[in-house]
């Protein structure tokens, strides 16, 4: 047959794609894209609040409620953070590892989560290895579930984080955001992009309070899809050329963890993306240095960027307990909560 | 057996070449008679199926089912596969090898056929092409033939090795059976559990590319091209990308028996239809990019598309029903084939019902070498579907006759409804 009949002849309609049904529950937290703007810029505003507030008075916000901490991989600050969060406001926190329950005798997460909300959970926080875990669990539990890290897919709570970060110190005194905030400013991510839960929650939620995101990192860790996920994300490969063009540089760990049989030459990946103090120095001296953690040090940053005055690392792991703060309230206080 | 006569419908036969207003009369599992409305002789004693108002056509033909008998009961069995596949209008199917144990052994192509199995509708085994699907070692295909086998395939698994695949091809040729692949190259698809794309990469999945597709498909046709003295028969199994259609479509050019299939939910849906993690929307191959979409509507529309295949895969609920990368691949798809391929490809998109019906009928027979099926010639399998082409309806999982519910198309508007499913004389199913 003539291929140009093929053309010719192209179906004007065809199926319609899926609306999606999540979140069920309005205090669940799934993705960055949950949030609209202004549901971002009242938990960053209601972070602050909490971080003030008098914890003997804070810890009556949720006096009593039942929040259980569900946890397949292994953590420490986003673990910790949750748990020291949710007691801030009073809660009850029960934390189940894949290691240590019924999940190693092979209950699967329906079941696991089915059994929380039977002992009174009101709400899950949940850590798990396979991207889309977290949906899955809202949807058999109708409970509020909020999503600590997704496989390759999500960390929301992070992205909340480092852009509490990024405004102290690229907009000193702004509390709220708006569309226009970050206006003018470049966020670079440079690293293992393609499994990353933190860089795909922060590319998408960055350019919506008006940043500009630019992906740094070879093309077996930062395909060129990466760039369509949304708008305002752009690809520099170039780490000099990146580091020159941004005002916050985070960097991001190699996760051997996830690799799946990817060879990578470490001394070749070190040379053209590691974050040194001259490299540095050079081409991004009044940029701040951000990190989600775990660091290796001496692989994607030096020691010396680590703890250097650049660095705001561990100011994102204190924003961490506070940003939490707020999640968690939204979670289960029904007008701190909503889409809207 | 019962004599059957369907008077009153619109009798639509693609391989015959007709379309008109007949009577037909079932005697002894074959068609009797063929005769204008109420002119139907020798009657008497026949029981009366009214068909006013409805399209009389030859049963349906799947050429690629999941029926997971033996070995996976809990899944599917033969007999809830082959009610489904009556419920949806079919009178053949075709049930890959994939079963537990596979089926590379003449006693199990048999054991699939038995009647303690209690099929609805007749199954025609599918056998594997090598020992226990591994790829390695071809079966003996004649004997898988002489014991009811219609084809040859590993599906689920590709034959990856040049050799292999060349074994295979030449010695099915040898027998007169067709090899049928399910083409992946599984080394570029390691822990992927959809289409690789922007799609992929947003939800944070591993992702299988295109190429891994088409260059299996393109590595057989150069075998096919290499063994042209001997004839082989190539088909390959629910194709899925743009390229592979287009080298599927260059090897015809080239005068070689190369054909293929494509499933409904190949032609309907996307990578988009993943949505978040929508289980019942993994499947292997994947939903792919809208251009590939588009692809497939063009490949059947224009007729380098040979049949269309459900690829039907019953899971248990359990088994969908967690994280996206743990679930298995696959969806059913038997009873909603026909409302589906009425909706969209003759509504939708205006192909002459005939041409439809035939990529449901007449070709897979045709492909699959089943004599006397797929028409409704006189002296053929009394093998038909009566549906009104015209009801519109409501897909609901829930209702179906499979034991598994995993399928997209839940709550979906179908066009055209079974009446009646008769197999070989027998009414299989009959609408409330």
């Amino acid at each position: 047959m003539n291929p140009a009949i093929t053309t010719a002849r192209r179906p004007r309609s065809t199926p319609p794609a899926p609306v999606s049904p999540f979140p069920y529950h309005p205090g669940s937290l799934l993705s960055v894209l949950d949030l609209t703007v202004d549901g971002v810029s009242r938990l960053l505003v209601r972070a602050t609040e909490l971080e003030n507030e008098d914890p003997i008075g804070r810890d009556r916000i949720l006096a009593k409620r039942r929040i259980a901490l569900l946890f397949y991989e292994s953590s420490t600050r986003t673990r910790t953070s949750f748990e020291l969060a949710a007691k801030a406001l009073g809660a009850d926190t029960t934390l189940v590892s894949s290691l240590s329950s019924s999940i190693e005798k092979g209950e699967s997460l329906k079941d696991t989560g089915l059994t929380l909300r039977a002992l009174g959970a009101e709400a899950i926080i949940l850590r798990h290895n396979s991207s889309g875990a977290a949906w899955l669990l809202e949807e058999v539990t109708r409970l509020p579930v909020i999503n600590a890290g997704d496989g390759m897919h999500e960390h929301p709570t992070q992205a909340l984080l480092d852009l509490r970060t990024i405004l102290t110190h690229l907009r000193p005194g702004v509390e709220g955001v708006a569309a226009d905030t970050l206006a003018g400013a470049t966020v670079m991510i440079t690293g293992d992009i393609l499994h990353s839960r933190v860089a795909r929650s922060n590319m998408l939620l960055l350019p919506r309070v008006g940043a500009r995101v630019l992906l740094c990192g070879p093309k077996e860790l930062l395909p060129e899809q990466a760039a369509r996920s949304g708008p305002g994300i752009e690809i520099e490969r170039d780490f000099d050329a990146a580091l020159a063009q941004s005002q916050a540089v985070m960097m991001l760990r190699i996760q051997a963890e996830r690799l799946a049989g990817l060879q990578l030459d470490l001394d070749e990946y070190k040379a053209n993306y590691q974050l040194t103090g001259q490299r540095l120095a050079t081409h991004a001296p009044n940029a701040m240095v951000l990190h989600p953690g775990p660091i290796i040090r001496g692989l994607e940053i030096t020691a010396g960027v680590a703890d250097g005055v650049q660095s705001a690392i561990l100011e994102q792991v204190t924003n961490g307990v506070a940003i939490r703060m707020a999640v968690v309230e939204r979670a289960l206080v029904a007008d701190q909560g909503g889409r809207a | 057996m019962t004599t059957l006569a369907i008077c009153g419908g619109r009798l639509v036969d693609p391989a015959a070449g007709v379309d008109a207003a007949k009577d037909i009369l079932l005697k002894e599992g074959r068609v009797a008679e063929i005769a204008g409305h109420g002119k139907l002789k020798g009657k008497n004693g026949a029981e009366v199926l009214d068909a006013t108002g409805l399209v009389v056509a030859p049963g349906l033909i799947d050429l690629h089912v999941h029926l997971r008998e033996p070995g996976q009961a809990y899944k599917e069995t033969i007999a809830t596969g082959t009610a489904a596949a009556a419920a949806g209008g079919f009178t053949s199917v075709a049930a890959m090898p994939n079963t537990s144990p596979v089926n590379d052994s003449p006693e199990v192509t048999r054991w699939m056929q038995a009647p303690e199995r209690g099929a609805q509708v007749r199954v025609f085994p599918i056998a594997a092409a090598t020992r226990g699907s591994k790829g390695e070692v071809i079966n003996d295909y004649a004997a898988l033939k002489a014991a009811g086998a219609v084809a040859i395939s590993d599906d689920g698994r590709p034959i990856l090795k040049d050799g292999v695949m060349r074994e295979s091809l030449a010695a099915a040729a040898r027998v007169g059976l067709t090899v049928i692949q399910h083409a992946e190259d599984t080394r570029m698809t390691q822990g992927a559990s959809m289409n690789l794309g922007p799609v992929s990469f947003k939800l944070g999945l591993r992702g299988m590319p295109p190429e891994a597709e088409s260059g299996i498909v393109e590595r057989d046709i150069r075998l096919v091209a290499e063994l042209r003295e001997s004839h082989p028969h190539l088909h390959v199994a629910h194709i899925s990308t743009a390229a592979a259609l287009a080298a599927v479509r260059q090897a015809r050019r080239n005068g070689l028996r190369v054909t293929c299939e494509v499933a409904p939910h190949h032609f309907l849906l996307t990578e988009e239809h993943v949505g978040l993690y929508n289980t019942h929307a993994k499947m292997n191959p994947p939903l792919r990019s809208a251009a590939d979409r588009d692809a497939m509507i063009g490949g059947i529309l224009d007729g380098v598309v040979d049949a269309i295949a459900t690829d039907h895969a019953p899971h248990a609920m359990h088994e969908k029903e967690i994280e996206f990368e743990l679930a298995p691949n696959g969806i059913i798809g038997l009873e909603t084939a026909l409302g589906l391929c009425l909706r969209w490809l003759h509504g939708e998109w205006k192909m002459p019902l005939g041409r439809v019906l035939s990529l449901m009928s007449a070709q897979p027979a045709a492909l699959l070498g089943l004599k006397c099926r797929g028409t409704l010639a006189v002296g053929s399998f009394a093998d038909v579907v009566v549906f009104d082409p015209k009801a519109e309806w409501t897909y609901r999982a829930t209702e179906s006759k499979s034991k598994a519910k995993n399928t997209p198309f839940d709550g979906w508007p179908m066009l055209g409804k079974v009446r009646w499913t008769i197999s070989e004389g027998r009414v299989a199913y009959a609408s409330a």
